[in-house]
């Protein structure tokens, strides 16, 4: 049984006739990265999928079971979701913050046992954020606030990870510390499913990939079938080149530089 | 840790108060010390410093608590419910509805014990109906669209508020301006009062975790969890109504609701399963303190319980909220 499978899924972006649906299946152990350039509806698909906003139409299951179905308690358990805006609420310590991710697994007069208080200390060190545990969530850093967002939903716990730009506000050692994270993640029979701005980490770390077009086309399917230069240059009306570095394919975008210099010469300005 | 830390924080605020009370009992144009009050409490014959106590102070004590206390409570909730750290129960426009009810019973000459709070009520419970059904969207919570119609609509009130003002006859009037800067001498029986604090406060001890993650935003809370649409709706209805009870009782009150959660969450952090019930007896001590001192300043001159908590309020939490800027 998959964690999650859509059935010709279309989302809802208002002022696009056209949508394809979308018809894929996630198993534990995928890495799925979403490519698309700025609009194309990355988001608009992380929240449908989550049952944030209703789509245009198709269906979802969540571990076989239709998404309307779900209690929102019991989804949440399955299905958790890193947001692009970081929402921890400032006053609170690191520590309070991100033990809001044992809010589905805990009944409403239940207090949080040691091993809950456990879950957040291991999940604080796997993003470095340990030492900074009892400090206010306003005295962290952009990066280390989205470190402590990750933290809340290893906390969390969920089956399937929906991750909207998890590398945003991050250096590179960091972005591959979240990469290699999620890796884990999956190997431990997670389903991982994010939005990525940069095709080198989806290229690296993602099993399956998902190709939204800003004219409402979409591929899905495997790495290895959509790692092609020329759609990925039409993806994102930009072109791209392929470098081999350690069998390890890396695109690039190519700078027009005669027509720089052309356009440069007949600008007015 | 934090749950020793909260513990006795909710043990020191509860001393306070019982402090207070005394305070409350003791205090006024005749002062009476705790020892005489003890002594009181075992004459046979009632005498006429029993009957003060027991017949007015107590009362007005008891109502200074359950008001402060509901104002408090509600307060926190709306600051939560609608995201915004200026929200205070009478964002939404109850207090308005309230008093302009309450001032058009008195000018039709049915203010008496009873009817005066029973149209405040009324009036309150109409002008959160008016703003719930006009703000109101197919899904979500409409958090902005709600607090954008209840101050719209506390406008309007506050406009014909001053038209009937302005209309009164003017032996009318100290009793009308008196209702709305808040005042606790129209209070009736406080019963009413602290049975809505209780089953408030018994009803929202389970949801404290709820709000917590509900302040983390409507989607995010979701995606945790929580049933955001039911949720909100049943806290803005139990919000309103408690504020609903202590206009009737007392008045517009300003700022015990604003002021409370926010000088605790500078205090103890933002946690709401303390902040929720800190919030209700800090309410209750800061109107009991202001109610008190409000008698027995000027006594036998006596001073709206609203305007003192402002003047009380205000130092304290300027001093507070320039310390907490480290």
């Amino acid at each position: 049984m998959s964690l999650l499978g859509c059935h010709q899924f279309i989302i809802d972006i208002p002022g696009r006739g056209n949508v394809q649906p979308l018809d894929i299946h996630v198993e534990c152990g995928q890495l799925w990265g979403i490519l698309g350039p700025n609009g194309a509806g990355k988001t608009t698909l992380l929240h449908s999928l989550a049952g944030l906003i209703p789509p245009r139409g198709g269906s979802i299951s969540v571990a076989g079971v239709a998404l309307s179905a779900w209690r929102r308690r019991t989804l949440a358990q399955q299905l958790g979701m890193l947001f692009q805006q970081p929402s921890s609420v400032m006053e609170m310590t690191v520590f309070e913050s991100a033990l809001a991710g044992r809010y589905p697994w805990l009944s409403r007069w239940q207090r949080e046992s040691a091993a809950d208080h456990q879950h957040v200390e291991n999940a604080l060190s796997a993003v470095g954020l340990e030492q900074r545990s009892q400090q206010r969530v306003a005295a962290l850093s952009g990066g280390e606030r989205q470190r402590l967002e990750i933290a809340t939903l290893m906390v969390q716990d969920p089956a399937l990870w929906l991750l909207d730009e998890p590398t945003n506000h991050l250096d590179m050692h960091q972005q591959q510390r979240v990469m290699r994270l999620l890796h884990q993640r999956a190997q431990h029979g997670k389903g991982i499913m994010m939005a990525l701005h940069d095709i080198n980490l989806a290229t690296r770390w993602c099993s399956h990939l998902i190709l939204l077009f800003d004219d409402g086309s979409l591929e899905a399917g495997p790495r290895q079938a959509l790692l092609d230069t020329e759609k990925l240059s039409r993806l994102y009306h930009q072109p791209l080149r392929c470098v081999d570095v350690d069998d390890q394919p890396f695109f690039i975008p190519i700078v027009p530089t005669d027509q720089t210099s052309e356009s440069s010469a007949s600008s007015p300005f | 840790m934090a749950m020793l830390r909260g513990g006795s924080l909710l043990l020191l605020l509860t001393m306070l108060l019982i402090a207070a009370l005394l305070m409350a009992l003791s205090l006024g144009s005749v002062v009476i010390s705790p020892l005489a009050l003890l002594r009181l409490l075992g004459e046979h014959s009632p005498s006429l410093d029993a009957t003060l106590v027991t017949q007015l102070r107590l009362p007005r004590a008891l109502n200074a608590i359950a008001v402060g206390g509901l104002l408090g409570l509600s307060g926190a909730v709306m600051q939560v419910l609608l995201r915004n750290p200026l929200a205070d129960p009478y964002v939404l426009g109850v207090s308005g509805g309230a008093s302009l009810a309450a001032l058009s019973a008195m000018l039709m000459g049915i203010g008496g014990s009873l009817l005066l709070p029973l149209s405040a009520f009324g009036g309150a419970l109409l002008s959160m109906v008016l703003v719930f059904a006009l703000a109101t969207t197919a899904r979500g919570f409409p958090t902005t669209r709600l607090l954008l119609t209840g101050v719209v609509m506390a406008s309007g009130w506050g406009a014909l508020i001053v038209l009937l003002l302005a209309l009164a006859p003017s032996q009318q009037l100290p009793g009308m301006l008196f209702w709305l800067m808040g005042d606790l001498s129209y209070a009736g029986a406080p019963w009413l009062g602290l049975t809505v604090l209780a089953m408030s406060l018994l009803l929202l001890s389970p949801w404290g975790r709820t709000l917590n993650v509900l302040a983390r935003g409507p989607l995010q809370a979701a995606a945790l969890g929580v049933a955001v649409r039911p949720v909100s709706w049943g806290l803005y209805v139990l919000a309103s109504l408690m504020t609903a009870v202590a206009v009737a009782s007392a008045g517009t009150i300003g700022f015990v609701g604003l002021i409370t959660p926010h000088l605790l969450r500078l205090m103890v952090g933002n946690d709401q399963r303390l902040l929720l019930p800190a919030s209700a007896v800090a309410g209750a001590i800061l109107l009991l303190l202001a109610d008190t001192l409000g008698r027995s300043l000027l006594a036998p001159q006596q001073l709206p319980a609203g305007v003192v908590t402002v003047l009380l309020g205000v130092p304290v939490f300027i001093v507070l909220l320039r310390r907490s800027v480290h």
